[in-house]
């Protein structure tokens, strides 16, 4: 099936340049990063963690939410899904493979990486992560790809294939879980030190994740034959407007228990996130941008017009993406490194090869979902045009 | 019927042995290592299990602040002793910078403790800080590799050379201890008091203060101790040694602990 990638309009080798111009501008500020050490990045001694683990942290969540169409469809029957289904499940490879791009780009000795595999150790969650993202990666590729190849001979997907399906489900939770675990573990750290951290990971995954799916059936309708159709688009929308409304709760709650509780620790990073500590807010812009985003998102998807009309719920998903990746992919990771243990507030400013080579892992990561949904939907065209 | 119940069964008892397992197991991967005297201690009260282990070596350090206040510049002496011994290189930037002990204000090395019109004391000390070898580490739980780890006798060491630089230990330490090698340590070590004896780091690892056990092995004090002369600024020693210089000092002083609230059980003791 491969060789449906090899072929395409100008218009996609177009896109495939475009994303291999930027792979490469990442690859060479790579290069840099690996022969002077993260030095080159913006992270510091306090900032120890800067966008590439954010990213990971978010692009975790986009993974997860593939089942939030793989659920529907083969536990619930939902036929509706049928034919996304797998767009979702290839979402989640392209996520997952971001994820672990940013984390080798993360990493002071890549090289020593299978250092984690050598010398296993179960008390460090890191370990459980890197098992549990690996397992998700396998599923999704198989599932995917023997569900397509079944389609593409106009046969049953074989039955042994099942298992793997049910445990992609929960596997989906797990990646989230035990990625929040990363940061609710860990003592002295407020602003992460919060139980309600997996969850509120979870319904921000499932709203921007699928709110990125809306938008990519939409573009797919826009250049190719193949269109998901209204009723699968408005149930994602239903999905996504759900999760985002107990998102919000969720940061609600935070807000409640820092503020009414009055302890200066869980207050701090909140009040540096969105009004500033001590005169110092870097944050304060981009989370204020994050909230209003949310706000204008969410009534946009309540709204009947707004929700239906496709140039409007185009609008309404990038603004909610957009909040969610600001909330997660800058605040919440950068956040919660001020203040510092010692109580001191570091800025942090990503260097111009840290952001080349963000850019380049999420080009890479198009670059995977590209050539996956090029085959995906070739095999769907093959069958419209029989 | 009768193969319902024997599969029910068959379920109450796996889930029962599950269930009897699944404490000692939990215990296993919080502490990272099995120790029977988790078991015998989990029935007593949280207040207890804070207490450093009643066995073994334990080594520790206490820290008089009235020294260090009546002699300025001798925290700076066992700075520059420390970081000597060390290679620990020497930065500009804070950026790039990497300690193993340095001095801080009160607010700073003691975050939690609130005062009002606070005393002259408080308002001038520097206090120096420096990894507290937990008895409890969270660096040691969060990193993957096992390249911190703790001794026996309580020192939290590193493996240098397996450390991949995922910094998760530094978001993991409560205290700020930790220092990554952002970029090549070797140029910015001061050629003329380079120590051929112990190890420079390359870049791309962390590191912290390893109470000096390269020294310790040798039978000498830690650098940053005998900087200190016999002032008595900074006493070092085995803390379950009934007979310990140490011990006397623990019995006979109000001591205090940094972040004593987060359950770490520092191993460095603070007399102000």
């Amino acid at each position: 099936m491969l060789e449906k990638a090899l072929t395409g309009s100008n218009r996609y080798w177009g896109w495939i340049a475009v994303l291999l111009a930027f792979m490469a501008a990442g690859a060479l500020s790579y290069v840099q990063q690996y022969n002077y050490g993260l030095g080159l990045t913006g992270m510091s001694r306090d900032v120890s963690w800067g966008v590439y683990i954010a990213q990971f942290t978010f692009l975790v969540g986009v993974a997860a939410s593939g089942v939030m169409v793989v659920l529907p469809y083969y536990l619930h029957n939902y036929k509706t899904f049928a034919k996304i289904t797998i767009l979702g499940e290839f979402l989640a490879v392209a996520s997952v493979s971001m994820c672990l791009m940013f984390i080798l780009a993360d990493l002071g000795q890549p090289l020593r990486a299978l250092n984690v595999l050598l010398h296993p150790t179960p008390n460090s969650i890191l370990f459980w992560d890197m098992i549990v993202l690996n397992v998700y990666l396998f599923l999704n590729i198989f599932v995917g790809w023997v569900v397509l190849t079944a389609e593409k001979k106009d046969v049953a997907p074989p039955k042994w294939i099942k298992p793997f399906i049910y445990i992609s489900i929960p596997w989906a939770v797990s990646i989230h879980t035990v990625t929040a675990f990363l940061y609710a573990g860990l003592p002295g750290r407020h602003f992460w030190l919060t139980a309600i951290l997996a969850p509120r990971f979870l319904a921000s995954a499932f709203a921007g994740g699928p709110a990125l799916l809306i938008l990519l059936c939409l573009i797919i309708k826009r250049v190719t034959k193949f269109d998901a159709g209204q009723e699968a688009i408005q149930k994602l929308v239903t999905i996504v407007t759900y999760a985002a409304l107990i998102n919000v709760f969720f940061v609600l709650l935070e807000f409640f228990t820092a503020y009414y509780s009055n302890i200066p620790g869980h207050m701090h990073t909140l009040d540096y996130l969105f009004f500033g500590l001590h005169g110092q807010g870097q944050l304060v812009p981009w989370m204020r941008v994050s909230t209003i985003f949310g706000i204008i998102a969410i009534v946009m998807f309540l709204v009947p017009a707004t929700r239906k009309r496709e140039d409007t719920l185009a609008i309404a998903c990038v603004l909610l993406f957009f909040s969610l990746w600001i909330d997660k992919g800058i605040g919440l990771v950068i956040g919660g490194f001020v203040p510092s243990p010692l109580e001191e507030i570091t800025a942090y400013h990503p260097s111009f090869q840290e952001i080349m080579i963000t850019l380049g892992v999420w080009a890479a990561g198009f670059f995977i979902l590209t050539v996956l949904y090029k085959i995906a939907l070739g095999v769907k065209e093959e069958k419209m045009v029989s | 019927m009768d193969i319902k119940r024997r599969q029910f069964l068959k379920i109450a008892g796996l889930s029962t042995i599950a269930g009897l397992g699944a404490p000692a197991a939990f215990n296993l991967l919080l502490k990272g290592e099995s120790s029977p005297v988790s078991f015998a201690s989990s029935g007593s009260s949280p207040e207890a299990s804070q207490e450093a282990a009643p066995t073994g070596v334990r080594l520790g350090m206490v820290i008089d602040q009235n020294v260090f206040d009546a002699y300025r510049g001798l925290a700076q002496k066992c700075i520059t002793a420390c970081h000597t011994v060390h290679n620990v290189p020497k930065f500009d930037n804070p950026k790039d910078e990497i300690k193993w002990i340095f001095e801080v204000p009160y607010e700073k090395a003691f975050t939690a403790k609130s005062h009002y019109h606070k005393n002259e004391q408080l308002h001038d000390s520097s206090f120096p800080v420096l990894c507290n070898h937990c008895d409890n580490p969270p660096c040691v739980r969060a990193c993957p590799t096992k390249a911190t780890f703790k001794r026996k006798d309580g020192i939290v060491a590193m493996d240098y050379h397996r450390c991949i630089g995922c910094r998760f230990c530094m978001a993991a330490c409560p205290y700020g201890m930790r220092s990554f090698n952002w970029r090549d340590p070797r140029p910015f070590i001061d050629k003329t008091t380079y120590n051929k004896e112990f190890p420079t780091r390359m870049r791309g690892v962390v590191e912290k203060c390893n109470f000096c056990v390269e020294r310790l092995a040798k039978g000498l004090q830690p650098a940053c101790v005998e900087a200190c002369g016999n002032s008595g600024a900074m006493v070092f020693g085995d803390m379950n040694d009934p007979h310990s210089e140490i011990r006397k000092k623990l019995a006979e002083n109000f001591t205090i602990q940094r972040k004593p609230s987060l359950g770490t059980t520092p191993s460095v003791f603070y007399i102000i």
